[in-house]
């Protein structure tokens, strides 16, 4: 027992340290406990007992944060039956919450997390209302076990991927994201006469106009697919009618608007190495995310390829080499996507009390010469394993060794 | 886009073309030999109907001193240069003296490598922006369609060929799609702007034969009459080939005798049968090491080679069989698990085909990946060091650039930085294995395609002129 409680305390020690809340700090030490953060700094005592990590010469960040994905609730994309991240027919699903579709089992988790991902959102597919994203850690049995906020936003779609919800005009899809979010807050203000039938008829469920509750009172953001510099503008100009609390997805023409965005108070999620052009975002390009940053924008950095959310760092790496800063990208991995979704009391820094999501990298994580050298999620040190390293193993000599 | 492939045949060789001091550029693969450029018309019966245009762009001699440069044949040279004049790298080395007619690049901090090879693209038949009307890459309209060519699709006006330039791209195979077992034939081009695809066809180049393996064929043509199974699959592709069989017999008899009329024109056979005849090379997409294995096999049966299998993703499993039959394995970096087929991907699949004596190659089949191949051989090589495979930065270059170059055909022309060889050079910021890298010159054929600095030489196509974006 008591060699249990021990177990729980761990000292990464002699490491450069990113608190990310604060500036770098040479050969410090990150105490964890009991799954928390304990302290954090250079004069750290480790408690007798404690399991000891030398990190001299090593990086220490937090676990980086992927605000976009399917994690959990797609195995192959290709393959219809491992796919949970939608639900068919209405293009209205305020209602459906991905979270029990999450497979703690699935393979893409071990893969990604063993190279510094430490927490993903999931969030649903569909056209004009998505559903429900949710986010998780990348360890645990069980869903509850997964789980750090559900919901953590609602997701909406003003992409040209909308368009049929609207009737085939953006004109339209704006309408109908109207009437729904009308509809939702007569049905908030009027729910006995809902039951009774003394109310015309709504344009989506009960339980959707409910599930959009929160939404209208700005407590659960709304996450607004929008690509195109007029679709950006349509969803900020929604959310302010509205007083919704708005967060910005893909926003691929964002640079030519960075001041309304950035007075608008509306954070943004960007894929940086997202620079071909469509219909959708003909001015589409890899300098995106560092001139919103420069005009004040908030902004956290995605890969949306959930199989490889473990490229986040390649995509925070081009962000620097397309003019961010490097402080600007770690934060934009960590704390601010942290920020977005509401957690930052809990995830996103190295700081006492903090869920323990830390990981120990032997350079720059940006680097393609950096590799992971422990990733503890929730204070738990990982085994650095997945199918990938057993595939790795069972055929680095040949014939295999089955 | 996470899926396609390729088709082939030799281009004659126009005038003005580049042909270089063939040399087997230092390969440590014992399976693979230099590729003879194609120095008459293999496409058949056609003659020259379809001819390479392509012409060298004038320029004056250029010198980048100071540099660090990998020359992908075995050295990196601090402090180095190089010269090149006339389409042609004259020096290379740490004493090189520039003409008084060359234009001096100041190199000091920065790194030079050769062109980018990607021998996997679908820029041009699958253009940007991406709707209907640009979608030219399958004709899925039957399982085998040997007679179509990649370049009567081919939009050079593509917005994603300044974008690849950009990234160092010098030339591409454009492939077909994958729908088809046997999809047609690739069109091998130097990436320049150009108003027609002919003035980039790369003078000298084989023509690639796409054929696909494995799902795609299957899932498109199930339930259209077949193929859908993978023995349909298999069945599909020799009975195309037994066909161009008996073609080839009956047109080398004719060749041979002149009796009579001379047999009818078939386009489908007479592409196999340059297959057959060694001129077209086989580019293959083909997912699973059993199925690389299946068409070995097939590749056995009628007397071809199988050049490279294409998104590989399960080389490392038959790495040996690979080595032993001297076909390449043009892989990616990390994609895996999009598909069933590319459930086992793994980041050391370069690394260990390296390791096994067959050539390694980072191909993207994709209009992001294509910007960033040194990146994605930087992730693969670093992947393979991690697991103590020692891949070299010289071979991790290499799987960019000289290790495609082969896979075309084309590697006593291009792939390498040594004297002779075309002048398709790039300066990178820094190390092009570092994720902070860009290409900031890109010389194609000595001819400056692009200058990150310069905004005279930052190609546009026509399609983005007026659309209020970034390339105005």
């Amino acid at each position: 027992m008591i060699a249990f409680l021990l177990a729980q305390t761990i000292a990464i020690t002699g490491g450069t340290v990113y608190p990310v809340s604060g500036p770098k700090i040479e050969n410090a030490t990150v105490l964890i406990r009991d799954g928390r953060i304990a302290a954090v700094g250079t004069s750290v005592a480790v408690p007798a007992g404690a399991t000891r990590i030398d990190a001299s010469g090593k990086w220490v960040t937090p676990g980086f944060l992927d605000g976009a994905g399917q994690m959990g609730l797609r195995e192959i994309s290709a393959v219809n039956n491992t796919n949970e991240s939608s639900v068919s027919g209405d293009p209205v699903a305020a209602s459906f919450n991905v979270l029990e579709g999450i497979n703690p089992a699935s393979t893409l988790i071990a893969v990604n997390r063993i190279e510094g991902i430490t927490t993903t959102l999931a969030v649903p597919n569909g056209s004009l209302i998505l559903g429900q994203a949710v986010l998780i850690d990348l360890d645990g049995r069980t869903i509850e076990a997964m789980r750090v906020k559900s919901p953590a936003a609602m997701v909406a779609d003003l992409s040209e991927g909308s368009k049929d919800a609207g009737g085939g005009s953006r004109a339209g899809v704006a309408q109908r994201l109207r009437q729904v979010l009308n509809d939702a807050r007569e049905y908030g203000t009027r729910r006995a006469d809902f039951r009774r039938n003394q109310i015309q008829n709504l344009s989506a469920s009960a339980a959707d106009l409910e599930a959009l509750q929160p939404v209208l009172r700005g407590e659960l953001p709304l996450l607004v697919i929008a690509n195109r510099r007029s679709d950006i503008e349509t969803a900020l100009r929604i959310a302010k009618e509205y007083k919704l609390k708005l967060i910005l997805a893909g926003v691929a023409e964002g640079w030519m608007i960075p001041d309304e965005i950035a007075a608008a108070g509306v954070p943004v999620l960007v894929e940086p190495l997202d620079n071909i052009p469509s219909y959708d975002a003909l001015g589409i390009r890899y300098e995106n995310a560092p001139l919103l940053a420069k005009g004040g924008v908030k902004i956290a950095l995605m890969e949306t390829a959930t199989e490889n959310t473990r490229d986040l760092r390649q995509e925070a790496g081009n962000a620097v080499a397309s003019g961010m800063t490097w402080d600007q990208a770690l934060r934009a991995v960590t704390l601010t996507p942290a920020e977005i979704f509401g957690v930052a009391d809990r995830y996103g820094s190295l700081e006492a009390g903090k869920i323990a999501n830390v990981v120990v990298w032997t350079g720059d994580p940006f680097e393609f010469s950096t590799g992971v050298d422990h990733v503890f999620i929730r204070g738990r040190d990982i085994p650095l394993r997945s199918r990938q390293t057993e595939l790795l193993e069972r055929y680095r000599t040949l014939p295999p060794k089955y | 886009m996470r899926r396609s492939i390729a088709p082939v045949l030799a281009v004659l060789v126009a005038a003005g073309c580049a042909s270089g001091t063939a040399r087997t550029s230092g390969s440590p693969s014992p399976a693979t030999t230099a590729a003879k450029p194609a120095t008459q018309d293999t496409s058949g019966r056609i003659g020259s109907q379809y001819p390479s245009t392509y012409t060298r762009h004038p320029n004056p001699p250029v010198l980048i001193r100071n540099a660090t440069i990998m020359t992908a044949a075995g050295q990196e040279i601090q402090g180095g240069s190089i010269l090149f004049k006339d389409g042609r790298i004259v020096a290379v080395g740490t004493n090189v003296q520039a003409p008084s007619d060359a234009t001096v690049v100041d190199g000091t901090g920065k790194w030079v490598t050769p062109g980018v090879i990607d021998v996997h693209s679908h820029l041009g038949v699958y253009a940007a922006p991406g709707t209907f009307a640009e979608s030219d890459g399958n004709e899925a309209t039957r399982p085998v369609t040997a007679e179509v060519w990649a370049e009567h699709s081919f939009w050079p006006q593509d917005p994603q060929i300044p974008l690849a330039i950009e990234g160092g791209v010098t030339t591409i195979q454009a492939l077909p799609g994958s729908a088809n077992l046997i999809g047609g034939r690739s069109a091998v081009l130097k990436l320049i702007p150009a108003r027609t695809v002919q003035e980039m066809k790369f003078p000298g180049a084989h023509y690639g034969l796409k054929m696909a393996c494995g799902e795609n064929p299957k899932r498109v043509y199930g339930q259209r009459g077949g193929p859908s199974t993978r023995m349909g699959n298999m069945a599909g592709y020799r009975e195309a080939f037994i066909a161009a069989q008996g073609y080839r017999q009956k047109w080398d008899k004719w060749d041979k005798d002149h009796q009579g009329d001379p047999p009818e024109r078939n386009l489908r056979n007479e592409t196999l049968a340059e297959v057959l005849r060694g001129n077209i090379y086989v580019q293959n997409h083909c997912y699973r090491a059993d199925e690389m294995a299946q068409m070995l096999d097939l590749a056995r049966e009628f007397g071809f080679k199988i050049r490279a299998f294409h998104h590989a993703v399960e080389a490392y499993k038959i790495a040996d069989l690979l080595a032993r039959d001297g076909t390449a394995a043009a892989m990616w970096s990390d994609w895996w698990g999009f598909k069933e087929e590319a459930m086992d991907g793994i980041h050391e699949n370069a690394a260990l085909v390296e390791q096994a004596g067959a050539k390694a190659d980072i191909h993207s089949d994709d209009p992001g990946g294509i910007q960033r191949l040194n990146q994605e051989a930087a992730k693969a090589m670093y992947a393979g060091r991690r697991a103590g495979i020692p891949i070299t930065r010289d071979q991790a270059v290499r799987w960019f650039t000289a290790n495609p170059a082969w896979i075309l055909g084309l590697d006593s022309i291009v792939g390498t930085l040594e004297p002779g060889k075309m002048a398709d050079v790039v300066l990178w910021s820094g190390d092009p294995l570092s994720v902070y890298a860009r290409a900031v010159q890109v010389y194609n054929d000595g001819w400056l395609v692009y200058d990150r600095n310069d905004p005279t030489h930052q190609p546009k196509t026509d399609f983005t002129l007026g659309q209020g974006g970034p390339r105005q």
